[in-house]
């Protein structure tokens, strides 16, 4: 059933550092299709019937087990949009795993657009991981759009690392969160652009119960003439507490349009935000090159720093 | 061993200024030496000199018998000279770790690693992971930027103000370290530009810069003496002796 060739494989490894099946719960979608999938006990996943995509149902309960979702594109000119429904019952712990990985060598655009709902019970714990990867030297884009919705309710933790470092032409990420009481939300997102490429990043993220919190921070690079504008927003209705912080480094003709924005509805709401923007510090440079590296090296070393 | 052969460095600030005059300098193996003299005397220009984060206007530098003034500061650093900066830098992401593995130049077990960090009185277990950020004090970020040039196998360590912005505590731990790496020299030529008196006092030599020529050098009984109690010979505090 699972037949994957090297290119796919390779993706699969950059995506959701797989080399062969999970363990656990999955489902692999290669080129626009179900290549292979595996339900536990606790992890149900049932394709839709109206749209493309899958339901993925994880019971009350179910603690230390894992759902992976990768996706490989490797055909020129394939273009999906696909809806991925995560109902997390109560009192879990679990990871995620999705990510999409294009590998496009033809003429043609390939675009893949993940659209991700998480219901996430009362007093569980989530761990989200999402990498997005593209390779290839084919004149056709590779276009990840990505939407994430997260609706987390009481006493629930998520958390979301979403990664997005290399070769991917476009991108615009969208994330939507809503918050109940004592409903905590961390975000860290890693992006990293170059060439020619466009990366536009929201983040809106409502605070509706008391002593829910956010913390959302956003590291990224932009080199060559990529061209990034990353815009996180937290609103606070409650008495809640909020973190918003975008942190960029911009090389060679870069550029980084950053919009941190706080709203605050209610007088106990207490948020923050913060923005830098700037170029590797001529100092960071220097110390490495005083420890015996080149400066190629020092500003690899740095980034990759930044990024990890 | 290191030579300085009639060298000059000018920076152009509104006019020319003079920061370093001729100076001729040999500064053998094996040797533990102090730079002192007033601030603006040029002591930091010569260290950044030597490590090649500046070129000199006219001069050469002789490192070990090779003419190293066209040399980048990774090839000097390559041939084994290590420089310890006034205010260690910061890095977002980079741990100490990371920092003490390129330092050391290869993939550094997390023991090896910890034996650098103990040597600067730090616990390696709580500060292995740490990241080089604004997190850390400015001791503890100086004790880290000594743990990196341990960390090297070099011939000539130059240290920069090792006491600028860390507190007494720290101040009396770095002695100590100084201490320890004066009776373990191996062949290794120490230099610290420092005004301070117990700094100067574990030297075996102790050169004068003022104005950006030396107007002093020798042994610490021969120098000490000349600048004790001066700004050039400073007590940290009193109350510490």
């Amino acid at each position: 059933m699972l037949k994957m060739d090297p290119v796919q494989k390779q993706l699969l490894q950059e995506v959701a550092e797989l080399h062969d099946i999970p363990e656990g719960a999955y489902n692999l979608r290669a080129n626009g299709q179900s290549v292979g999938r595996n339900t536990t006990a606790n992890i149900d996943i049932q394709s839709k019937t109206d749209v493309s995509g899958i339901d993925i149902r994880i019971k009350d309960g179910t603690k230390n087990e894992s759902v992976h979702i990768p996706v490989v594109l490797s055909e020129s000119g394939l273009k999906e949009t696909v809806y991925n429904d995560f109902y997390i019952g109560d009192g879990c712990d679990v990871l995620i795993v999705a990510g999409c990985g294009i590998d496009n060598c033809g003429t043609q655009d390939s675009e893949h657009d993940g659209v991700h709902r998480f219901f996430v019970g009362k007093n569980s714990k989530v761990r989200y991981v999402e990498k997005h990867y593209g390779s290839g030297d084919g004149s056709g884009k590779r276009i990840l759009d990505p939407v994430t919705e997260v609706y987390i309710d009481e006493g629930s933790t998520v958390e979301m690392e979403m990664v997005q470092i290399k070769g991917v032409d476009s991108t615009h990420r969208t994330t939507l969160g809503e918050l109940k009481k004592d409903a905590k939300l961390v975000v860290r997102e890693r992006l990293m652009t170059h060439g020619e490429q466009n990366a536009f990043s929201t983040y809106k993220i409502t605070l509706n119960g008391d002593g829910s919190s956010a913390d959302v921070v956003s590291r990224s690079v932009a080199r060559d003439n990529s061209y990034q504008k990353l815009d996180l927003c937290v609103l606070g209705n409650a008495a809640c507490s909020g973190h918003t912080e975008c942190d960029s480094i911009i090389m060679d003709n870069g550029r980084i349009l950053a919009v941190p924005s706080l709203e605050a509805n209610s007088v106990d709401a207490a948020l923050v935000h913060e923005a830098a923007i700037g170029k590797i510090a001529g100092e960071q440079l220097i110390k490495l090159m005083t420890l015996g590296l080149t400066e190629a090296e020092a500003e690899e070393q740095i980034i990759t720093g930044f990024l990890k | 061993m290191l030579e300085l052969k009639n060298l000059t460095f000018s920076a152009e600030d509104g006019g020319k200024a003079e920061i370093i005059r001729n100076i001729d300098l040999v500064l053998p193996e094996d040797r533990f030496i102090v730079i002192t003299g007033p601030n603006g005397g040029g002591k930091s220009t010569l260290a950044k000199l030597i490590a090649g984060i500046e070129q000199p206007t006219s001069g050469r530098i002789i490192f070990n018998g090779e003419d190293i003034t066209g040399r980048s500061i990774t090839e000097r650093a390559r041939m084994g000279i290590g420089f310890a900066f006034q205010q260690p830098v910061r890095f977002k992401g980079l741990t100490v770790l990371d920092l003490l593995r390129i330092a050391a130049g290869k993939t550094l077990s997390v023991s090896e690693a910890c034996e650098y960090l103990s040597e600067v009185g730090l616990c390696a277990k709580d500060y292995i992971k740490r990241e080089v950020n604004s997190s850390l004090s400015g001791g503890e970020l100086k004790r880290i930027e000594i743990a990196t040039i341990l960390a090297r196998d070099v011939s000539l360590a130059v240290f920069d103000e090792p006491e600028a912005g860390i507190d007494l505590w720290s101040f009396t731990n770095l002695i100590r370290i100084f201490e320890k790496m004066r009776s373990h020299e191996g062949g290794r030529t120490v230099v610290v530009i420092s005004h301070q008196e117990r700094i100067l006092n574990i030297a075996d030599e102790i050169i004068v810069l003022t104005d950006g020529a030396v107007t002093a050098r020798g042994s610490r009984d021969e120098i000490m003496p000349q600048i004790i109690g001066s700004k050039y010979a400073e007590n940290i505090c009193p109350k510490i002796d």
